[in-house]
């Protein structure tokens, strides 16, 4: 290897959602479980988690600190045959040169993203993403969770590592144990005992190898962190490696469940928000073989820890009840508001406005200095034309300067909660607020921005902002 | 630049209303026929007698060739005309206008809406493509913005706010009670209003419009050729229409307590009819009540009472039909629902017979003596609205 390389910058997004697992014993008469999963809303799939995890992980980043590419790893693509990647660049206003590309379909293809941007490159951001369930009472739905994580890899040269590569270490091996034909609403898998025998066999080889290749000693692990689709191999796979006492990472299984795709980058942006320097971490993987990564944190781990924790996510989380996840997750189908349905926005139009409308770009007068959202040639009140700058707003706070619910319009999920919000240093926009409830709102609460999807109509996904109060899961 | 009016220079010589309400068994054909046919009765003139036609439909239908059609004009120039909800009101506008130039002598100007055919609640309307950002809340809710804002502006109790909006409402359905071509036609009181099914925000069912099919239209000549037609003319004072730059939805500096189009577009016609003093001027005034909040900031923008104290006046009952200045003596859009291109004009019916005397003794003004009307008439959403301001008289001068 010839240039020291490792994450930059970190950084997971846990929707505000959870659903409580008891709920479902409620419901069906038995079953549930103890503890909570996180759940994406009904305006949320894995393109716009994934867009809220990247902006944690580059928040702060200047633009010569940013990604020079972009790899977007799901189990749950919101599009098959078009790239999810390319909204996600939009939103971010990443440069046309970098490439946004999509490596998915399986869980396996978060870990590979992140080997194969470890292997070598710029400064690649790997953005994994996933929403996970099946069928009602099943283990999938109690066991999943719902995230996004993402990591800007790079070399040393590119700024101060969180944490440097150590080595690297995979095992193949065609294991049929869980799988889902396109178009299914839930995975299959095989009896559990032959999937973690494999499953055992193949980490245990992975990690010898890649502790190995880093030159490691198993005792000399801090923190290994296991994730995988099989949830009794990972379970039972941690006692076995040779680590010392304390150093298997909790898998937050009991506050959001197993994320997918997501849930190992996840679990190891947790880690590295608190952890010390120096610390060796191996992440294992098991999903149709095992990966095995061997990290060290380094001297900047502190600094490099995100403004928005998954520590302070998981701490202002709130409940959602188990009939507003079966009709968010489109099981349960109430009656509809009798109202048009929504209409499908136009790729023209789109591509006219893609700053506004994914990057949340307005214009600012240059005389005046106002600034219009959306964005205007001409300047409010007659000002001047064709004398405006762009001005991103949606790392912008704001406050609500009145707001109302709408029963009556067409939602997912009625009913409407809209505002009118003014931006900290000018602008204002009506929007629609999420993940909240109208008992939390006055006039002078504070929201920011969050990318959302409003509608779907004839499969084309309509994505744009919303506003969402702010937490005390900031710092 | 000025805006200069026409004051004195047209009348009205006929205006007629159909009923208002769901009427699935009427096209709008029937509706624009029905009200054409009434308003050309009541100047004593047939079809062929109009030079020209302007047409107010705003979601039924496209072009002069629906109402050419629905009364087979031969020859003859009709043109449809839109301006969201204040669509009835451009029509007699334009309708007024072309006879002031001289470019005719007798023009009518009909406005009608279906509206109750499209299976849905509320009035929903179609957008042309766009990027998908444009907002698609309820006019409900939109409305429903302005009263935390106002309560929160003018430290009014939230929960006495509810009650002067509930009043508000009751006061229509009152007036509109004693109205037989209103939708609804029972009073309701305050605490039935307040208590109703929640539509957005603080507004409950009875504090939104309802939604009607109907149609309405009235002939307009040159004010030397008024008694040809009738003994008992209106005078056109002013005509007034503002389109909002939709700044309210840009700018911090609006507060969703007032709607500046309709500021100005009042003080523009009240300068056109030589208002000075609308309180005490003004006879009666037919104004936008599309939601019960709407209804309480009017009678600050268009000067019936100083910002802030709209809500203190609904309690002293100044705009009831007995108070000093009736509002809505029909029952507004309130008890008529609101077929989009019909109701400006369905107001200026109002003021037609309360200015000639004819209104039903049960709901007559007390005021008519004044001899001045006003109807307001607005289209779009706090912040990004068209407002139309008509002020008509019973005599000269």
């Amino acid at each position: 290897m010839s240039e020291t390389r490792g994450i930059l910058r970190h950084g997971a997004y846990v929707p505000h959602h959870r659903l409580r697992r008891a709920a479902i014993g409620e419901f069906w008469g038995s079953g549930g479980g103890n503890g909570t999963r996180s759940v994406a809303s009904h305006d949320e799939d894995t393109t716009t988690i994934g867009v809220e995890a990247a902006r944690i992980a580059l928040r702060g980043a200047s633009d010569s600190e940013g990604p020079t590419s972009l790899w977007f790893a799901t189990a749950d693509p919101a599009y098959l045959d078009k790239t999810n990647a390319t909204a996600i660049h939009a939103a971010l206003r990443l440069s046309a040169s970098a490439p946004a590309i999509d490596m998915g379909g399986a869980v396996r293809s978060g870990s590979g993203a992140v080997l194969a941007a470890l292997a070598g490159g710029g400064r690649t951001l790997v953005v994994t993403s996933d929403r996970r369930g099946g069928l009602p009472t099943g283990a999938d739905e109690r066991e999943g969770g719902d995230a996004a994580a993402a990591l800007l890899i790079g070399g040393a040269a590119d700024g101060p590592l969180a944490a440097e590569l150590l080595g690297t270490a995979s095992a193949t091996r065609e294991v049929l144990d869980r799988w889902r034909v396109p178009g299914e609403d839930r995975s299959r898998t095989w009896e559990e005992r032959f999937g973690e025998g494999a499953y055992l066999e193949l980490g245990r080889d992975a990690f010898a190898r890649a502790l190995d290749e880093a030159g490691i000693e198993a005792g000399d692990v801090a923190h290994l962190i296991v994730a995988g689709t099989h949830t009794r191999a990972v379970r039972s796979i941690g006692g076995r490696l040779g680590v010392p006492d304390g150093a298997l990472v909790d898998d937050l299984q009991r506050q959001i469940g197993t994320t997918g795709t997501a849930h190992p980058w996840l679990v190891l942006s947790s880690l590295l928000e608190g952890a010390e320097p120096g610390k060796v971490v191996v992440v294992l993987v098991l999903a149709d073989g095992a990966d095995a990564i061997v990290l060290r944190t380094g001297d900047a781990v502190a600094q490099r820890r995100p403004e928005r924790t998954v520590a302070a996510q998981l701490a202002s989380g709130g409940d959602v009840s188990y009939a507003q996840f079966l009709r968010w997750r489109e099981q349960l189908t109430p009656e509809p508001p009798r109202r048009p349905e929504p209409q499908r926005a136009s790729a023209s139009a789109i591509d006219r406005r893609l700053e506004w409308k994914l990057a949340f770009v307005g214009s600012r007068d240059r005389s005046t200095g106002l600034i219009h959202l959306p964005p205007s040639r001409a300047a409010m009140g007659g000002g001047a034309i064709d004398d405006m700058e762009p001005v991103p707003m949606a790392d912008v706070a704001a406050t609500i300067v009145t707001w109302t619910i709408d029963h009556v319009s067409y939602s997912l999920s009625p009913p409407i909660i809209a505002a009118v919000v003014d931006f900290d240093g000018g602008g204002r926009f009506p929007t629609e607020l999420c993940d909240c409830t109208a008992d939390e709102l006055a006039i002078g609460s504070r929201v920011e921005m969050t990318f959302r999807r409003l509608s779907t109509a004839e499969g084309i996904h309509n994505y744009f902002w919303k506003a969402r109060p702010i937490r005390g899961d900031v710092g | 630049m000025a805006s200069h009016g026409i004051r004195d220079q047209v009348a009205i010589v006929s205006v007629s209303c159909t009923a208002f309400g769901e009427r699935f068994d009427k096209s709008l054909d029937d509706l624009m026929l029905e009200a054409s046919v009434e308003c050309l009765d009541g100047a004593g003139i047939g079809r062929q007698d109009v030079d020209a036609y302007w047409l107010g439909v705003a979601n039924s239908g496209m072009s002069g060739i629906m109402l050419a059609r629905a009364l087979q004009l031969v020859g003859k120039p009709v043109t449809r005309v839109e301006n969201y909800c204040a669509t009835g009101s451009e029509a007699l506008r334009q309708a007024c206008y072309a006879v002031a130039s001289g470019a005719y002598d007798v023009a009518m100007a009909v406005g009608a809406e279906k509206v109750k055919d499209s299976g849905y609640q509320g009035l929903p309307a179609p957008l042309p493509p766009n990027d998908g950002t444009t907002r698609t809340l309820t006019a409900a809710a939109m409305f429903s913005l302005v009263a935390p804002a106002y309560a929160e502006r003018y430290g009014v109790d939230p929960a006495e706010l509810r009650r002067v909006l509930a009043t508000i409402a009751s006061k229509n359905h009152r007036n509109g009670a004693r109205n037989p071509k209103a939708q609804f036609r029972r009073e309701v009181d305050v605490d039935t209003i307040c208590n109703a099914m929640a539509i957005a925000g603080q507004l409950g069912v009875f504090d939104c419009a309802g939604v009607a099919d109907g149609a309405a239209a009235a002939i307009v000549v040159r004010a030397e050729d008024a008694h040809r037609y009738t003994d008992k003319p209106l005078y056109v004072k002013a005509l007034s229409m503002v389109a909002g730059n939709a700044s309210g939805n840009l700018d911090p500096g609006y507060d969703y307590t007032t709607f500046p189009e309709i500021v100005a577009c009042a003080a523009d016609a009240y300068a056109q009819a030589g208002i000075t003093d609308p309180r005490s001027q003004l006879a009666m005034a037919e104004v936008h009540d599309c939601f019960t909040p709407t209804e309480l900031v009017l009678y600050e923008d268009l000067g019936f009472c100083p910002a802030g104290t709209g809500w203190q006046e609904v309690l002293a009952g100044t705009f009831d039909l007995e108070g000093d200045l009736p509002v809505n003596p029909d029952g507004g859009l309130k008890s008529f629902g609101h077929p989009i291109g019909a109701s400006g004009l369905r107001m200026l019916y109002e003021c037609w017979l309360q200015l000639r005397g004819e209104a039903p003794e049960d709901r007559r003004i007390t005021t008519a003596d004044r001899g001045l009307a006003l109807t307001h008439n607005l289209g779009g959403y706090p912040g990004e609205m068209v407002s139309f301001v008509g002020i008509v008289g019973n005599a000269l001068g």
